[in-house]
């Protein structure tokens, strides 16, 4: 590579490049298309097409399972039910909203810690039996999202492994709608709705939107943040194996303690990891829906439905697909949104997403 | 003290501080140690007790759903678990066997499909080129729950629903394995292609005899990848076959048992279940975790 750097030596190596080019790129029109058909004919099929598709049915009042060719045009009827038009409908919505929100600030931030804190310690020099220790953390990652949720959903049983570790009363997990923050006030004694918060928004009264995650949400979370901190893990143990060995050596010879090199050098080293961890988990953690289907199916009292979930509730268990997928295309919005802060990210900073 | 022993010399003061830092390394290396211990143990115990479970009989189970031993006086360990994954509607030999099926086709075809769609990013150029490739990028960020309505109308109008054509077609186009086909070709030395077309090879000769085998090693990670997302797929199954119980996979199967022993929940059962389901993936990842660590540090994971 470092051998050709001298002017002379790229203008030959671009004349070269000319006098080979026709060879290679001769047919490249027609070849190309070719070689790319198999893929480009499915994109259009399953996946262009249905782009589409789902702003027409959000459009419509399709019910899931009549023809859907003969359902009839609504315009923005739905959009309407969900956003604007008091009732059930607005007020699940806007319950599923809620719902993911408090399951996004409590998941992103702790996976991404506990992610961090394990790469670094599994990263010490001194350590013995790393890579048993990255098999160990890595291995949910891999095991179907299903059977780790019916299994933790077998360990937070009422009389489940669970409970028995955690000292204090038996808590009923997948049976216990209240929220983790009205429970911690219920410590002092505010049970109900001071009056100050009974005022409404979008369906809700303000009391019921800082209710924080429900006791059955807070199962669930704890599932997945055990099932993704393994990989989160290893896109940060990536980034700390970059870091120069000289870095840190000669950070030690100047006398830096370990919390300033974790500071000064750790940090800033692995910064693109951790915005790769923190937006790949927004994207994902918006899109829950395995974990709410086999471990509680949206219960109790509708305190875990998600808009995943409540997507493919409405259109393939409710007949009101059209209004799941006016759903679908809020929630496509919202996700874009953390897709294009990634993309953003990756092309700013070189970091594979 | 230590002002006395600055004044006396310079090396005990050094030895003082190693003495020091090693009895700080000391506390950090125990404090790291039980952190990654306990943590271990929590990652590890909820599969452990899960397959200790899933050979306990029923009344074991039930009576004792946290002990790491079986009961022999309540018939433990025995098959009831596995047994209950046979009978009636729940057909667990026939899941296995579609679960192989759907993985094997899908992967089979993805890969081809993404070895001739790598290269002609990689290598070639063609018109509209550069528009396909932000047209991929743009619609890979798209969630799968919101394409599934309109993709079971599609199969809907194609009269492939509850058929294996379900499961497989919308499996089959990822643009995030182009994608990666594409980073692992661009890094094959073009000089060989050359010379092979200056020989006279045409495109495809060129690319099956020299830039297939090359890309063997980037193949195989993506293999690997490919079957534990397959295999582990959840709401594309569930869309496809919904009145074709004989038709689902595992994971599908798996979930679908909560509901079908009526009131009790058959805990022994839904164990062994989720024993079967996770089993090939773990023998799999034992075997290649080198694929693993690869394919993560290529970006192949999450796309």
């Amino acid at each position: 590579m470092s051998a050709v750097s001298s002017p002379m030596s790229r203008v030959g190596q671009r004349r070269q490049k000319k006098v080979k080019g026709p060879a290679l790129f001769e047919h490249d029109d027609r070849t190309g298309w070719m070689f790319i058909s198999p893929f480009a004919i499915g994109l259009v099929v399953f996946i262009i097409v249905p782009i589409f598709m789902a702003l027409w049915v959000s459009m419509t009042d399709w019910s899931g399972i009549s023809p859907p060719l003969k359902a009839t045009n609504v315009g923005l009827k739905n959009y309407q039910t969900l956003l604007v038009d008091d009732g059930l409908r607005r007020s699940d919505f806007a319950l599923s909203i809620k719902n993911n929100f408090y399951y996004v600030i409590f998941v992103v931030p702790i996976q991404t810690m506990l992610a961090f804190v394990l790469a670094v310690i599994v990263h010490q020099k001194f350590l013995k039996g790393k890579s048993f220790f990255r098999l160990a953390f890595f291995f949910p990652s891999i095991t179907s999202s299903i059977a780790v949720s019916l299994i933790f959903k077998f360990i937070f049983q009422i009389d489940g492994l669970a409970n028995a570790v955690f000292p204090g009363k038996p808590v009923n997990w997948f049976g216990n709608s209240r929220g983790l923050l009205h429970n911690f006030l219920g410590v002092f004694g505010v049970n109900k709705a001071p009056s100050w918060l009974q005022g409404r928004f979008v369906g809700l009264s303000l009391w019921d939107w800082l209710s924080g995650p429900s006791v059955a949400m807070s199962a669930i979370m704890a599932c997945v943040i055990w099932t993704t901190s393994g990989t989160l893990m290893l896109i940060f143990l990536g980034g700390l194996q970059n870091i120069p060995v000289e870095l840190d050596e000669a950070s030690i010879l100047d006398g830096a303690s370990g919390w300033k090199r974790m500071w000064l050098i750790t940090f800033p080293m692995v910064r693109p990891q951790l915005f790769l961890v923190l937006v790949l988990g927004l994207i994902g953690t918006w899109q829950v829906f395995d974990q709410v289907y086999a471990m509680s199916f949206g219960g109790p009292d509708k305190s875990t439905i998600t808009p995943a979930f409540w997507i493919y509730y409405q259109s393939f268990r409710n007949g009101s697909a059209g209004l799941g997928a006016a759903l679908a295309v809020i929630l496509c919005a919202i996700i874009s949104v953390f897709t294009y802060i990634q993309r953003r990210l990756v092309s700013d900073k070189g970091v594979e997403g | 003290m230590s002002v006395v022993i600055g004044q006396k010399s310079g090396l005990d003061a050094y030895e003082l501080t190693l003495r020091n830092d090693r009895r700080k390394a000391l506390v950090v290396k125990v404090i790291a140690y039980s952190i990654l211990i306990l943590a271990a143990l929590v990652y590890i115990m909820p599969f452990v007790l899960s397959a200790i479970s899933s050979f306990k009989s029923d009344p074991d189970i039930s009576k004792h759903p946290v002990a790491f031993k079986f009961d022999r006086a309540m018939g433990s360990p025995s098959l009831d678990g596995v047994r209950g994954l046979n009978r009636d509607s729940i057909t667990f030999p026939r899941w296995t066997l579609n679960s192989i099926f759907v993985t094997t086709v899908v992967v089979g075809g993805r890969l081809i499909i993404a070895s001739f769609g790598g290269y002609a990013l990689a290598r070639m150029k063609f018109k509209g080129q550069k528009y396909f490739f932000s047209l991929m990028l743009l619609v890979m960020g798209i969630p799968h729950i919101v394409l599934a309505i309109p993709q079971f109308i599609v199969m809907k109008q194609m009269n492939i629903l509850n058929t294996y054509w379900a499961m497989i077609l919308p499996m089959m186009f990822d643009c995030a394995d182009l994608l990666v086909m594409k980073q692992f070709m661009e890094q094959i030395p073009k000089e060989m292609e050359e010379s092979a077309a200056i020989d006279g090879a045409t495109r495809f000769q060129t690319f099956r005899q020299i830039v297939l085998p090359m890309a063997v090693p980037g193949l195989l990670t993506l293999l690997i990848l490919r079957t534990v997302g397959v295999w582990n797929e959840f709401l594309k199954v569930l869309i496809a076959v919904p009145a074709a119980p004989q038709l689902k996979t595992l994971p599908v199967g798996l979930a679908s048992l909560q509901g079908e022993f009526g009131s009790s929940t058959p805990w022994a059962s839904i164990l062994s279940g989720a024993l079967i389901t996770t089993m090939p993936m773990a023998i799999l990842f034992f075997v290649f975790q080198r694929f693993f660590r690869q394919g993560l540090n290529s970006g192949a994971v999450k796309g």
